[in-house]
């Protein structure tokens, strides 16, 4: 079977690439792009380390077929960051200590914006269940549960651009 | 404590050095290299738990177009019997090499029977269904009882058990059996007035770290191998590839990338020989990366154990002996962390009486391998269940009767050494009046508390402390950071050298780029290579105030150094301006780089102590158990980062959690495991959390300069009995058999 070409944008850039058909959205960010924030960690849809954003949508980029990104917008966890300035999610996982070995870290960063982006005051209950798809082996999800509390009283107190 | 030392940077928390690469996506972990020319490599892997190999013809996947190299147990060379492992590994080199591909056996479904490396993944795995293996499917051996029966199928017919009365006469799935006590039980159960005992067993369960193994690796013509991959030990992996491959030491760099966590699980090898040998052939670079599901089946979980434990104790709660007998599944090969979960068990109290025996045996399962304070979560979630058991039918309080048989300083451990200051009693103590611990409970909830230890411990570690021109310092060291350990590391540089924290580096460099270092694990990452950032600050220094004392013309002894500079001894009749690392690097360069170095063998390891208590709620319509509130409190010597401490506590204490409520192995008949993902392999997510509430206590161990203890191991230890004894509580039922997983409870409630 041939390659087809995709044209999508990803993190605000035009991106075009081929891929076979079959190929995962993970597959073609982290092979074919080079884009390795995004990281495989069960390839079943189970774990949220290959968490991405599809038009804004939380998914899972190992359940995505490549091909499906056509005409959309992509966001990882390379596009999370403004120019050189941090994301309040990003400065908060830092301040907290929310991570140790740090390889969950990009997802649940992703995870977490879209949660903010729906919901500016989430308490900690909807962020415990938001992240249910996200694991953690390491923090046992406190630190990382009051990083996400702190990102959003930040963001409702200074609004992103 | 009046002569308490005071610290500037220790026991501060700054964001740790590698903290922007982390959450920005930049940081390279094991599956983030690539070489131009790659070929991907993947395993073929026993479908049988028990199987005799006839024979393997792997002809019909070399013609593939696109396959550049097939290997085959045959293609290894054979490894001395007796090589030791070192590092944190149990067992031999022989059997190791025999796990990461099967000669004549393949010992448990997953086993690697056969590897390819293709020019795509797709074609590489397309070669793997074209390899013929012949089997004579055997019986598998799948839990204690089987394989400790007189007439058990055997793993390896020619095992002979090691450590019996009398020499062994047959040969048995038992690889070796342990003994140690001291005093007289038998005489110690006759004094008590109350005598318990119970059997508890617990499943194999899995670390779970999120980051699948995975390595490149390229051997170049002149036999020169390169290696990039996950690991918790570098210098482990370049000594057991170079074993399993019949390479030299000097033939091997390997190149450690970010962990994606590990918790022991990282400290041997599976893949990586592989990658070499396939490289070696193809004459190409090879990427291997393990599936979640080869993670599950063909890594190393953690041991499955039956612990036996008999308490006597007098009415006022002296306990009076203490007996244990406690087997510990190996998996395929042996080597389960019999020894420290034996020399653990009992280790919390100060008891004259104990006998301890255990047992490593062999079932067809992958081989284990170590998993946080290995073997000591098995064996002390039943001692501490049994010590609850005694606290409710002496009706002492359960803080009460640990607090009158706690082990203190100056007792001798179980083990044999005389405890220094430990830090059990002041856990307890904090415990007691925790303000969770006044909490009232309701109808249906239920509050549990155990005891967690571990020893921790020291050995080799190497650093380098570099001085660049404008003042800034690179620290150098070999343990792989999978828990914020750069941090800990540029702390206890700034504390020495006096420099701001945010000036300070830390790189962790390969096996040829760094001095021989031994794995992160063992608690040991903070203490050893600590103090080995610690002595080689130290070193710098001392050469700076040399430098120094060459420009003011004055004895060495007459500089001193203080808040990052050089300063006239106090006293001294010069009139010096203080010199800063930026001005005496400018001013000596004719000397040559600054560089502070050490490499050391780091003794007395403080042993790390914990109380966590726990309370649940019990649905006993559906069986389900929700964690409340978690509180560990840990002794943890000094605190060099508390975040990055708490967040041990925590993360061990879900991790605990996990194995007490949900985790474990499912196995079907025919030894296959049902359950080789997370979907039904459920480890603890966010939602099946509280906040997990902690206390560090600092007693210091004297043997550091600061006073760290290790901390990461501990943590895991005392949250299974902590949870259980909170199941019984809420319940009234007492379910010894691990997890407590709706089913498990709904069954042991429908059975009162």
């Amino acid at each position: 079977m041939s390659k087809q070409q995709v044209s999508t944008r990803i993190n605000g850039e035009e991106t075009d690439f081929l891929c076979f058909p079959e190929q995962t959205m993970l597959e073609v960010l982290r092979d074919t792009l080079r884009l390795t924030g995004t990281k495989e960690g069960c390839g079943t849809g189970d774990c949220g380390a290959c968490s991405i954003l599809l038009d804004g949508t939380l998914v899972c980029a190992c359940l995505m077929f490549a091909a499906e990104s056509d005409g959309r917008e992509v966001t990882t966890i390379e596009g999370i960051a403004s120019g050189s300035d941090l994301h309040p999610l990003q400065q908060k996982f830092l301040d907290h200590a929310a991570l140790q070995c740090g390889v969950c870290t990009p997802g649940f960063i992703v995870a977490s914006k879209a949660l903010l982006d729906e919901d500016p005051e989430p308490d900690e209950e909807s962020i415990r269940y938001w992240l249910a798809g996200n694991l953690c082996r390491c923090t046992g999800y406190d630190k990382i549960v009051r990083a996400v509390q702190d990102a959003a009283a930040e963001l409702r107190a200074h609004p992103a651009k | 404590m009046s002569d308490a030392p005071q610290f500037k940077y220790v026991g501060t928390r700054p964001v740790r050095p590698d903290g922007v690469d982390k959450v920005t996506g930049r940081a390279t972990f094991g599956a983030d290299f690539t070489l131009p020319g790659m070929l991907f490599g993947v395993v073929l892997r026993s479908p049988h738990a028990h199987a005799r190999i006839r024979s393997i013809d792997v002809s019909a996947a070399l013609a593939i177009e696109g396959v550049l190299a097939v290997v085959t147990g045959d293609d290894f060379p054979e490894v001395e019997d007796d090589v030791e492992m070192g590092g944190e590994g149990e067992g031999s080199i022989k059997d190791l090499a025999d796990n990461v591909m099967a000669r004549k056996k393949a010992l448990y479904h997953g086993h690697a029977v056969a590897a390819v490396a293709a020019t795509s993944l797709k074609k590489a795995r397309a070669a793997l269904d074209a390899i013929k293996v012949d089997y004579e499917v055997l019986t598998p051996v799948m839990g204690l009882d089987e394989a400790m029966a007189e007439d058990a199928p055997l793993l390896d017919e020619a095992l002979m058990t090691q450590g019996l009365s009398e020499p062994a006469t047959k040969p048995s799935n038992i690889a070796s059996r342990m003994v140690m006590g001291r005093g007289d039980v038998e005489q110690g159960f006759k004094d008590a007035d109350v005598v318990l005992e119970g059997t508890y067993n617990t499943p194999t369960v899995h670390q779970g770290y999120i980051e699948p193994h995975a390595c490149l690796a390229t051997v170049n013509e002149g036999g020169q191998a390169t290696v990039w991959c996950c690991t918790q030990g570098s210098f482990e992996v370049r000594l057991y590839c170079a074993n399993v491959c019949g390479l030299g030491l000097g033939s091997i760099r390997v190149i450690p990338s970010e962990i994606g966590g590990g918790f022991g699980g990282k400290t041997t090898v599976y893949i990586e020989p592989v990658a070499i040998m396939l490289s070696k052939q193809a004459g190409r670079p090879v990427k291997m990366s393990m599936t979640r599901e080869e993670v599950f089946r063909a890594s190393g979980p953690a041991s499955a154990a039956r612990s036996k434990i008999k308490i006597g104790a007098k009415r006022d709660g002296t306990i009076t002996a203490m007996q244990a007998s406690i087997a510990y599944e190996a998996g395929a090969y042996a080597g389960s962390p019999m020894g420290p979960g034996c020399m653990s068990v009992f280790a919390s109290y100060n008891v004259p009486n104990l006998a301890i025996e255990g047992f490593d045996v062999l079932v067809n399962k992958p081989k284990v391998a170590a998993y946080r304070a290995p073997g000591a979560p098995q064996s002390m979630y039943a001692c501490e269940c049994l010590i609850t058991e005694l606290a409710e039918k002496l009706e002492i309080d359960p803080i009460k009767l640990r607090l009158k048989n706690a082990a203190d300083e100056g007792d001798q451990a179980p083990y044999g050494p005389t405890w220094g200051p430990i830090g059990l009693k002041q856990c307890l103590e904090a415990a007691k009046t925790h303000p969770n611990y006044q909490v009232e409970l309701k109808e249906g909830q239920g509050r549990g508390l155990a005891v967690g230890f571990w020893f921790n411990i020291g050995f080799q570690s190497s650093a380098e402390v570099h001085v660049n021109g404008d003042g800034s310092v690179t620290v150098i060291e070999g343990n792989p950071d999978i828990g914020g350990s750069r941090a800990s590391m540029a702390i206890m540089a700034a504390e020495e050298l006096g420099i701001p924290y945010e000036n300070i580096r830390v790189q962790i460099g390969d096996t040829d780029h760094t001095g021989y270092t031994m794995v992160t694990g063992g608690s040991r990452t903070t203490f050893a290579t600590g103090m080995a950032v610690i002595e080689a600050s130290r070193d710098v220094i001392s050469q700076a105030k040399a430098r120094v004392a060459k420009i003011w013309q004055v004895d060495a002894e007459m500089v001193e150094w203080s808040n990052g500079h050089a300063v006239p001894k106090a006293g001294m009749n010069v009139d010096q301006a203080p010199m800063s690392f930026a001005e005496i690097v400018a001013k000596t360069a004719s000397s040559g780089a600054l560089i502070g170095r050490a490499s050391l063998n780091a003794r007395g390891a403080g042993p790390g102590f914990s109380v966590n208590f726990c309370d649940v709620e019990v649905d006993k319509r559906t069986g389900k158990v929700d964690v409340l509130r978690f509180t560990a409190i840990q002794d943890a010597g000094r605190a060099i980062h508390p975040s990055y401490v708490e967040g041990q506590l925590q993360g061990g204490a879900v991790q605990g959690i996990g194995w007490a409520l949900n985790e474990e192995y499912v196995f079907d008949a025919e030894g296959v495991q049902q359950n080789a993902g997370f979907l039904d392999y459920r480890i603890p997510v966010a939602s099946d959390m509280p906040m997990i509430d902690t206390q560090i206590i600092e007693v210091p161990n004297p043997a550091h300069p600061y006073g760290v203890r290790g901390v990461g191991e501990t943590p895991i230890v005392a949250p299974l009995a902590a949870t259980a004894n909170a199941v019984a509580d809420a319940t009234g039922v007492r379910i010894r058999d691990l997890p407590l997983s709706p089913p498990n409870v709904l069954a042991a409630l429908d059975a009162v």
